[in-house]
């Protein structure tokens, strides 16, 4: 059993049999990750580059551990400070990273399709780490098995994603993914955030309302607002944001029931969410991070695996 | 195809193998038993399941091991393997560990187990039980320490062993 794609390009080239085939592989994962020793020889021959040509922590870091939990040797490149400031092609670059021998590509970039382009020009499998306002799957795959962990199962969940989903490239991902699981989805946020063709084309359910949201959901996704996308401002000010769609105790507390919170971080606290609840007993934020490792590795697996079978 | 094993002599064999296990660990108080995914498994709970009637109030650790992770084949392999559950919630150190397979064949998949295994800990020995043992086809200098029954085979031969809770009968076969 393999995964149908030759890359992890987005969700939406995935079926439903791939998403259970990483989520299973995963569980194995996290079981290596909770042994004295967290390490596993399966990659030691594989060479894969981390090429981020933009700014990323968590996701940086979250692989390249995944990829060192499996034995495989790394090489990291970061645009500032590369040859890319001196004009360099995208495909100059990685081929001349590929001369090197290497095996696999994870790749961000901020623009959308960066990645799909790339996967026309050159043979080993590539991951998304994230392309623009595009798709980000890996943290789609790592948002659903922890509801899954959580819940027992995706299907028939009720997943409200809220915030910024304009600009998100989770928001997109998550739809994506929980909608083949068989979950139900509503996006909710400012109408200036929230695009138009939403309800049409991905099938999704879309409110303005955060407290009707949160009172139909078991589990909210609260996204980050993405200042940085924006050109001209969306809404006023952060803080009548705040007021409107942010979630706090408060908002939690006059729910007449308890739902999970998840977050993809990096959290702008007081912002979309309020401290009270992201380090409270209802946020899965830490173990969403922690589960990152486990379904990366999956998926570097699984694609590895999927190169050495042709 | 022919019957190596029918299901009276693997219950035979199973018992026997069982008191050659008692005979050299007693209690057990020092050794815990580990099947091999994902057919080693059922022998393995076969031998639990036996022990614990032979030695009635005796407390047996018996974990099950998964080695794809750690197979020498990741790049060579036609199939890609998927990955079964590894569960073992005690400490193998300083423990005498029994790994429990159905078939040893070229040995490769015990070498990948104690690869496996040490990453779970230091134990004080190691010891292979094997339900077949099909000698003369060894590519790596590992031998078990019980064994079911030893069988001469071509290459081009399969032993398939069957269980009563997977297959619905308890046989071991041999396909030409």
């Amino acid at each position: 059993m393999s995964l149908s794609v030759k890359h992890l390009l987005g969700i939406r080239d995935l079926q439903r049999q791939d998403i259970e085939l990483i989520f299973q592989t995963a569980d194995q994962f996290k079981e290596v990750l909770q042994r004295p020793i967290k390490k596993v020889p399966t990659l030691r021959d594989t060479t894969i580059v981390n090429v981020f040509f933009e700014n990323s922590t968590r996701t940086r870091l979250s692989f390249e551990l995944a990829e060192k939990r499996l034995g495989a040797d790394t090489l990291n490149f970061s645009a500032s400070g590369s040859s890319v400031s001196k004009g360099e092609t995208l495909i100059d670059t990685v081929n001349n990273i590929l001369s090197m021998k290497v095996d696999m590509v994870v790749m961000r970039h901020s623009a959308s399709g960066a990645p799909h382009f790339l996967a026309k020009h050159i043979d080993v499998p590539i991951l998304n780490a994230g392309d623009g306002i595009n798709e980000h799957p890996t943290q789609a795959l790592l948002d659903a098995f922890s509801i899954r962990e959580k819940l027992g199962t995706v299907t028939g969940k009720k997943v409200a994603i809220c915030g910024d989903i304009m600009h998100s490239r989770v928001a997109l991902s998550n739809i994506y993914c929980l909608k083949k699981l068989g979950a139900e989805v509503t996006v909710v946020g400012p109408p200036t955030l929230i695009p138009k063709y939403m309800a049409e084309a991905l099938g999704v359910n879309v409110s303005y309302n955060i407290r009707e949201a949160l009172a139909w959901c078991d589990v909210a996704n609260v996204l980050r607002i993405q200042l940085e996308r924006q050109n001209t401002p969306l809404f006023s000010s952060l803080r009548e944001y705040s007021l409107a769609y942010g979630v706090n105790r408060q908002l939690l507390d006059s729910l007449q029931k308890e739902i999970i919170i998840m977050h993809p971080g990096p959290i702008n606290r007081g912002v979309e969410l309020n401290s009270d609840v992201a380090d409270s007993g209802q946020s899965i934020i830490l173990d969403q991070v922690e589960n990152g490792v486990a379904v990366r590795m999956a998926a570097l697996y699984l694609l590895a695996g999927k190169k050495a079978e042709q | 195809m022919k019957t190596i094993l029918n299901d009276r002599q693997m219950t035979i064999t199973i018992d026997r193998l069982c008191h050659q296990l008692i005979e050299n660990h007693l209690q057990f108080e020092e050794t815990v038993l580990i099947g091999l995914q994902p057919r080693g498994i059922y022998l393995s709970g076969r031998i639990h399941k036996t022990l614990l009637q032979l030695l009635p109030g005796t407390h047996i650790d018996y974990g099950k091991l998964d080695i794809t992770f750690y197979r020498d084949d990741f790049n060579q392999s036609k199939t890609l393997h998927v990955p079964n559950e590894t569960s073992i919630d005690f400490s193998i150190e300083n423990k005498k560990v029994v790994l429990i397979d159905d078939v040893l064949y070229t040995g490769r998949t015990i070498r990948s187990a104690l690869d496996a295994m040490l990453d779970f800990g230091r134990p004080a020995s190691v010891e292979l039980l094997t339900l077949i043992d099909r000698r003369f086809s060894r590519q790596l200098p590992i031998q078990p320490d019980y064994t079911g029954r030893t069988i001469d085979a071509f290459i081009s031969q399969k032993v398939r062993v069957l269980w009563e809770e997977r297959d619905g009968k308890d046989e071991v076969i041999l396909i030409d």
